[in-house]
């Protein structure tokens, strides 16, 4: 809001090629959202772990397992994360692990959104008696604690079973929140006139669903998305942290779960356990703030509120309810 | 009236899902885990309870499906959620029986703290926007995604190891005389004022965020704009009119976040060593208890649907349309 407010004097201003230019730029959804700040954020965020993930496990000065002398060291150059009570170097293990942490999430974030998909198109297309069971199948799933499920499942499995099991068993319990958002959302899609308008034109409902739901969906879609992958990569890491799951596998719960298990909190030994977990919140931050940017993108009431405080103080004005909004809508004409 | 009957009908469909999720799993597992268990108590264990461990895992392959599951809701019916192979031959309905109140009480109180601070900070940032609060939402989205458990390590590792204020695990002073007694209840806050702070912590920005949004949506309704137009103070405004509205999203999508809570709260237990159902299912897992993980599962499910419909009763309460009989 603060932009377009700055970007109506521009206008006003610049000549009119420019003009075209930059109201072009205005309405390119994608522009709009790289601009929102919180989206940018999460995006670099986001970006920078991907490449982790993809370097991280080639730049690893060390084989993670490998034991060495070096017991329990502070960090140095040789080691920039110090060293484990064993040895092994803690930087190795964090770099190594980053694959494991983005690929189990991705992998369980699109089965489990593939899955709300399918469930919440079906379920708001054919209402009656399909609609009533799938979604009481959601909200049972909802209801359900997910990581105590979670631990039973992958308890279950002879060794914890690998990566892949993993992030299935993950996607089971992490599909239900994202299948009751996009069935709300092509509920309301349903009854709106260009959908009805195409229907009328005897569409199959197959092509009514790619051509004109679908696509209005997209933004729900990719923040549902995002939001399991967040969810599946904390569930990921809660299960290599009590010891179940991939134990083979090198994940940053799985170097919480050795740090915790080798007493590094009682000898002091912070650089153990501070970067995996550091890393975990860092990226679910991000991760949070670009499914913020996207509500603030679908629904723009959600966008921080209108002028900066300097400005409104410029003016005279004290932030409040109702004042703010009718200086907004005035704002732009 | 009616409502919180559609609802109990819900928590009565989640509960059988649940049970019959705990029914299907092992027997969807090949190589009989429990069996190898059996084998290894063999001996130790009574006819009965290894009865009631074969109706429990399905290792009786010459009933049908169908009459297991029978037997197995009547043995449920009984109480009866077998034997705990890490603390033999304790029950597992004892096992649990015993730390459950150390949950209930813990992760109860925090919870409802948590939503407590959660909401109020979100009411004022929802009222106020673009003002401090506003900054807040990055930093509390850096804290809401913070995994309890390391939130819990970062804990003891700063009040516990280095400053030495509070205990590092337990829940209570292991010389004190468990009962209704001051020293023992003292000792007991004192060792949960940590893992209480962990699960508020995390816990509040969630609250925060989704009752700031609701807020800002609340806002732009005109029934708020017509209270200030009425000359309303802002207080009352705020308030009486909008997070009173604002509030019942929060409230019905307490059973959501609650599951996720009791999970975080579960792996905080853990990190604690606190003496709760969470280190239970800890240590069940470690062992490979299998009648024990299914038994933690069942009950910790069950307390969620408690709790929820105790929120739903509160829903009622907050939201007036509820109770008309249309």
């Amino acid at each position: 809001m603060t932009d377009i407010a700055s970007e109506t004097d521009v206008l006003l201003q610049a000549d009119p090629r420019d003009q075209d230019r930059a109201a072009q730029k205005r309405h390119s959804p994608i522009a709009g959202f790289w601009r929102t700040p919180k989206s940018r954020v999460g995006l670099i965020i986001l970006a920078f772990f991907v490449l982790l993930a993809i370097f991280g496990p080639l730049l690893a000065p060390y084989d993670p397992n490998a034991l060495s002398d070096d017991l329990l060291q502070p960090p140095s150059w040789d080691h920039l994360f110090g060293t484990t009570q064993t040895g092994q170097d803690v930087f190795s293990q964090f770099m190594v692990g980053a694959r494991s942490v983005m690929v189990v999430g991705t992998i369980a974030g699109l089965v489990a959104t593939v899955i709300s998909v399918i469930v919440g198109i079906n379920a708001a297309l054919f209402p009656g008696i399909a609609d009533e069971l799938l979604s009481a199948l959601a909200n049972v799933f909802l209801v359900i604690p997910a990581l105590p499920l979670i631990i039973l499942i992958a308890g279950f499995i002879p060794s914890g079973g690998g990566w892949i099991t993993v992030a299935l068993v993950i996607s089971v319990t992490a599909w239900a929140w994202g299948s009751r958002v996009i069935r709300a959302q092509t509920l309301s899609l349903r009854n709106r006139d260009f959908v009805q308008a195409a229907r009328a034109t005897g569409k199959s409902t197959w092509s009514l669903i790619t051509v004109e739901i679908l696509p209005n969906l997209v933004p729900i879609i990719a923040g549902s998305l995002v939001g399991t992958i967040n969810f599946a990569i904390l569930s990921q890491v809660s299960l290599s942290f009590i010891g179940i799951g991939s134990s083979n596998d090198w994940n940053w719960g799985t170097i919480l779960f050795w740090a915790q298990g080798q007493q590094a909190l009682a000898q002091g030994a912070w650089w153990w356990f501070i970067p995996p977990g550091l890393a975990i919140a860092v990226l679910g931050m991000g991760l949070t703030l670009i499914t913020l940017g996207i509500d603030e993108f679908v629904n723009p009431k959600l966008r921080p509120g209108g002028l900066d405080k300097k400005a409104l103080k410029r003016a005279g004005v004290r932030s409040r309810v109702g004042y703010t909004a009718v200086l907004l809508e005035e704002e732009p004409s | 009236m009616k409502y919180i009957l559609r609802r109990i009908f819900f928590y009565a469909i989640t509960a059988w899902a649940a049970i019959t999720i705990n029914f299907i799993l092992p027997r969807l597992i090949p190589g009989d885990p429990v069996q190898s268990l059996l084998n290894r108590f063999k001996g130790q264990i009574s006819d009965e309870a290894a009865q009631s461990l074969y109706v429990l895992f399905g290792l009786d392959t010459s009933k049908s499906l169908w009459d297991q599951y029978i037997e197995y809701w009547g043995q449920l019916f009984r109480g009866d959620l077998g034997l705990s192979f890490t603390f033999f031959p304790t029950p597992v309905s004892e096992v649990i029986g015993q730390s459950l109140p150390w949950t209930v009480v813990l992760v109860g109180v925090s919870t409802v703290i948590g939503f407590i601070l959660g909401t109020v900070a979100g009411v004022l940032a929802g009222w106020r926007r673009g003002g401090w609060a506003e900054r807040l939402i990055p930093v509390t989205s850096f804290f809401s995604s913070i995994p309890y458990f390391w939130l819990a390590l970062l804990m003891i590792a700063i009040f516990a190891v280095n400053l030495g204020w509070f205990p590092d695990s337990g829940g209570y002073d292991i010389f004190t005389d468990p009962g209704w007694n001051w020293p023992f209840i003292a000792s007991a806050i004192y060792h949960g004022i940590l893992p209480a702070l962990t699960i508020v912590i995390s816990s509040f920005a969630g609250w925060m965020l989704g009752m700031r949004n609701m807020m800002v949506t609340v806002t732009n309704e005109d029934y708020v704009v017509v209270a200030h137009a009425k000359g309303l103070d802002e207080r009352q405004v705020n308030f009486a009119y909008a997070a009173r509205n604002a509030i019942l999203p929060s409230v019905s999508g307490f059973a959501l976040s609650l599951g996720f809570i009791v999970g975080g709260s579960l792996l905080t237990e853990m990190v604690f060593s606190y003496p709760g159902i969470g280190f239970v299912m800890f240590q069940a897992v470690q062992a490979k208890d299998y009648p024990l993980m299914q038994g933690v599962f069942l009950v910790i499910t069950f307390a969620v649907l408690v709790a929820n419909l105790i929120a739903d009763m509160a829903y009622v309460f907050l939201d007036p349309r509820t109770r008309s009989e249309v």
